[in-house]
C-alpha cells in the first residue's frame, strides 16, 4: 500500500528525514517509536503532503502511484489520513458541518454527488456512539476550547467517518486519560480491516496494548535504525533508547 | 472652480430658500462657516493621514438632484431585507421615494427629515436633539449646512419596534457625477427597543460621493441595535460619520460590514453620558482591488462603570487598503470602565496593505483598558490541517476566513440579515460552503 524508498526531506535545506525506507501493507499495523526530534512528526508531515517540508531525495509511493507531487487533499482523496497532534481550532465551524463539507469535498474529487443528508445523520450517529462522542459535542466549533483527549477523540472521530486505507495516528496517546486510550484504541481496532492500514507513531508502548502493531520502528536522527515485532516496543519501554544507540556505535 | 468653492456658492442659493427664523438658520451658518474655514481633510490632518480625499473632489458633482427618479422595485428588490417584514425609508438619489418606502406614525415615527425640519410638532423633538452630538469637524459640519432630507426616527418610550428599519440610498447616476449628504436623526425613548439596517447604493457606473451624518440618541435604557451595509459599486464612495449618544443604562450596538466601494471612511463615535452604558462596535472588512476602507472609532467614557466593546476583522486581498484608528478615551470621572478593543487582520496578498493604530487615552485610574491588534497571513498549519481532510486549498482558505471573521458575524440578532451578510461573505471570497454558519 504505501511505499517509503530512500526518503530525505527537511526545512530550509536541512534534512530532517535521512533516508527512509518502509512498506506498509494492507492490513498492518505499523508502530513508529523514537526518541523526541528523532523525525517522527515529520514522516508523517511529509506522507501527509506538508508543503513546507521539501523532498530533497527518494520518493513515497501509495497503492503503486508516486504521491510526492501531490497536493495534500489530493493525498486525503487517495485514501490517507493523518490525525494530528497538535489539531487546529477552527472557530464557527460545527464539528458537523467541518465534517460534512471533508467528506462531500473527497466525493466531489471523485466525481460523487454530496452524501445525502439523511445517510450523513446516521453515519454520524453511528461513528459518535462508537468513539462516546456526546451530540452535543457536534454542534460546537471545531476544536475551540476542547481539552487535549477531546481534540484527538474528535481526531479518530472524524478518521472513522472518512474512513480511510491508511491513517497516521500521530502521538494521539499524548494528552488522553486511560479510559479515554481505551475507547479512542477500540475505535480503531474496530476500523481496522484487511483492507486498510495504520501508522501508530508514539513515545510510549502503552497505547500499543490496545493498538497491537505487527512491527515496531526505532526512529533516530531521521533513520530507521531498528524494526521487530512487537516485543521491541517492550523492551524499548524497559531499556530506553540508548541500548540502541550502543548498538549502532 | 474648486469643489470646495462651489458648495460654498450653492450654499448661498440654499439660504435664499431657508426660513430665518427656524431654529436651524444659525446652525447652519454657523456649520458653512466651520466647513469654509476648514476645508476638506488632507493627509495632513493626523486623522486622514492614511486616507486622501484628494481624487474624490475632483469630477464635477451634481449637488442637488431636483427630479424625482424612478426605481423599479424588480431592479432593486435585492438589496432590500425582503424576507421579512420591515419599516423602509428609501431614498433615491437624496430625494424620498413613497413608492419604495413604508413609513410609519401609527406609534412611533419613522419618516422623513424634510418633514421633521418644517412641521411645527417635530419641533421640540429637532430643537432638543439635531446636532447636539454631531461634533463639528468640517464633514460634518457640511452635512449640517445642507442638512435637507434623511431618515427622522423617533421611537417613544418603552416601545419594542416589531419589526427592523431599512434606511436605504440609492443612487442612479442619471447625472454624470452625484454628491449626496443624508442626514439622519434617530431619538430612541426610555427603554424603547429599535434594530436599524443602513445601506448605500449606487446603481449606476458614475461617480458618486456620499458624506453622511446619522445621530443617534439612546435615552435610559433604551437599545439601539445598528447595522451597516456597504457592498457598493467600485466607483461609489462614502464617508459615514456617525454619533451614538448614549444616557444611562443603555445598549447601544453597531455592526458596520465594509465590503466594498470605492473609498469609505467610517467615522464611528460613542458618548457614553450616563452610568452603567454597554457599547459595541463590530466590523467585517473584506476588501479587493485598489478598494480602501478606513475605520475611524472613537469610545468616549464620560460616566463611570461602563463597558465597551469593539472587535473589527479584516480581509484584504490585492491592493486593497484598510485603515484602522481606534480611539478610546475615559474621562477622570469614568472609574470602572471595562473597554476592550480588538483588531485583527489578514493580508491575504502581498500589495494589500493595513495601517493599525490604537489610541487610548486614559484619565482615570481604576480602569480595565486592553487592545489587541494583529497583523498576518494565513495560519499554514491551519490550512495544512484542513487540506489533509480533503477539503482543497479555495475552500480551506474560504473556512479560515468564515472562522476569523465569526466572532463579529455571531452577534448579528437578525438571522434573515445574517444569512444575508453569510452570502455576502461567500460571494466575496469567491465561494459557497455547503452551510450557514
Amino acid at each position: 500500500m504505501l511505499k517509503i524508498k530512500d526518503l530525505h526531506a527537511g526545512l530550509e535545506g536541512k534534512d530532517i528525514l535521512q533516508g527512509i525506507n518502509l512498506e506498509v501493507k494492507a492490513g498492518e499495523v505499523h508502530a513508529i517509536m523514537g526518541p523526541n526530534g528523532s523525525g517522527k512528526s515529520t514522516l508523517a508531515s511529509v506522507v501527509a503532503g506538508k508543503e513546507e517540508f521539501d523532498v530533497t531525495r527518494g520518493y513515497i509511493t501509495f497503492e503503486n502511484e508516486d504521491i510526492s507531487e501531490l497536493d495534500p487533499e489530493e493525498r486525503a482523496h487517495k485514501g490517507i489520513f493523518l490525525s494530528f497532534q497538535y489539531p487546529v481550532e477552527i472557530p464557527g465551524v460545527s464539528v458537523t458541518n467541518f465534517i460534512k463539507t471533508a467528506i462531500n469535498e473527497t466525493r466531489k474529487s471523485k466525481g460523487k454527488e454530496d452524501m445525502p443528508a439523511s445517510e450523513m445523520l446516521k453515519m454520524i450517529k453511528e461513528k459518535a456512539d462508537m468513539l462516546e462522542i456526546d451530540r452535543k459535542f457536534l454542534s460546537r466549533s471545531l476544536n475551540e476550547g476542547f481539552s487535549g483527549g477531546e481534540k484527538k477523540r474528535n481526531e479518530i472521530f472524524q478518521m472513522a467517518m472518512m474512513e480511510p486505507k491508511l491513517a497516521i495516528l500521530d502521538e494521539t496517546d499524548s494528552g488522553l486519560d486511560i479510559d479515554a486510550l481505551k475507547i479512542v484504541a477500540n475505535g480503531v481496532n474496530k476500523l481496522k480491516s484487511k483492507d486498510n492500514a495504520v501508522i501508530v507513531i508514539t513515545h510510549y508502548q502503552r497505547l500499543l496494548d490496545y493498538i497491537v502493531p505487527d512491527f515496531v520502528h526505532v526512529l533516530m536522527n531521521g533513520k530507521i535504525v531498528k524494526s521487530g515485532s512487537k516485543e521491541l516496543a517492550y523492551e524499548l519501554e524497559e531499556k530506553g533508547y540508548d541500548w540502541i544507540k550502543e548498538e549502532l556505535v | 472652480m474648486s469643489f470646495k468653492d462651489k458648495l460654498l456658492s450653492s450654499y448661498i442659493a440654499l439660504e435664499d430658500y431657508l426660513e430665518f427664523d427656524s431654529p436651524l438658520h444659525d446652525v447652519r451658518n454657523n456649520a458653512i462657516k466651520i466647513f469654509e474655514q476648514k476645508g476638506f481633510p488632507t493627509k495632513r490632518d493626523e486623522a486622514w493621514k492614511y486616507t486622501s480625499l484628494n481624487s474624490l473632489l475632483k469630477p464635477d458633482y451634481c449637488i442637488y438632484s431636483n427630479k424625482e427618479r424612478n426605481v423599479e422595485l424588480k431592479n432593486v428588490r435585492k438589496y432590500f431585507l425582503h424576507e421579512i417584514d420591515t419599516y423602509k425609508l428609501v431614498f433615491v438619489d437624496g430625494v424620498y421615494n413613497s413608492f419604495l418606502s413604508e413609513t410609519t406614525h401609527d406609534s412611533l415615527d419613522v419618516c422623513l427629515m424634510s418633514a421633521a425640519l418644517n412641521k411645527s410638532k417635530y419641533k421640540p423633538v429637532i430643537e432638543a436633539y439635531f446636532n447636539k452630538a454631531a461634533k463639528s469637524d468640517s464633514l460634518t459640519s457640511l452635512n449640517t449646512a445642507f442638512t435637507k432630507e434623511g431618515a427622522y426616527i423617533h421611537i417613544p418610550a418603552h416601545k419594542e419596534v416589531e419589526k427592523p428599519i431599512e434606511i436605504i440610498n440609492f443612487s442612479t447616476g442619471n447625472e454624470a457625477a452625484m454628491f449626496l449628504q443624508p442626514r439622519n436623526l434617530i431619538v430612541v425613548g426610555e427603554n424603547a427597543h429599535v434594530q436599524i439596517i443602513e445601506r448605500h447604493q449606487s446603481l449606476s457606473s458614475n461617480e458618486v460621493l456620499t458624506n453622511s451624518v446619522t445621530e443617534i440618541f439612546a435615552e435610559k435604557r433604551a437599545y439601539v441595535d445598528y447595522y451597516k451595509i456597504q457592498n457598493d459599486e467600485p466607483t461609489a464612495s462614502l464617508i459615514d460619520n456617525t454619533y451614538v449618544s448614549q444616557q444611562r443604562d443603555t445598549v447601544c450596538r453597531v455592526h458596520t460590514f465594509a465590503f466594498g466601494g470605492k473609498l469609505v471612511r467610517n467615522n464611528l463615535n460613542f458618548f457614553q453620558n450616563g452610568e452603567h452604558c454597554d457599547s459595541t462596535l463590530k466590523g467585517i472588512t473584506i476588501l479587493e482591488g485598489k478598494q480602501h476602507t478606513d475605520h475611524n472609532t472613537l469610545v468616549h467614557h464620560i460616566a463611570p462603570n461602563c463597558e465597551s466593546h469593539q472587535d473589527y476583522k479584516g480581509l484584504f486581498a490585492e491592493a486593497s487598503t484598510g485603515v484602522f484608528n481606534g480611539k478610546i478615551i475615559v474621562e477622570k470621572d469614568a472609574q470602572k470602565i471595562d473597554a476592550f478593543q480588538q483588531n485583527n487582520n489578514i493580508l491575504i496578498d502581498d500589495k494589500a496593505t493595513i495601517n493599525a493604530k490604537p489610541q487610548l487615552e486614559i484619565f482615570a485610574d481604576d480602569v480595565k483598558c486592553s487592545h489587541g491588534c494583529t497583523i498576518g497571513q494565513f495560519d499554514e498549519d491551519a490550512l495544512f490541517y484542513l487540506r489533509s481532510r480533503g477539503i482543497g486549498i479555495k475552500e480551506a482558505r474560504a473556512l479560515l476566513m468564515y472562522a476569523f471573521a465569526n466572532t463579529v458575524l455571531e452577534s448579528v440578532k437578525i438571522p434573515e440579515l445574517k444569512v444575508r451578510i453569510n452570502k455576502l461573505i461567500a460571494n466575496k471570497i469567491g465561494v459557497s460552503l455547503g452551510f450557514e454558519l
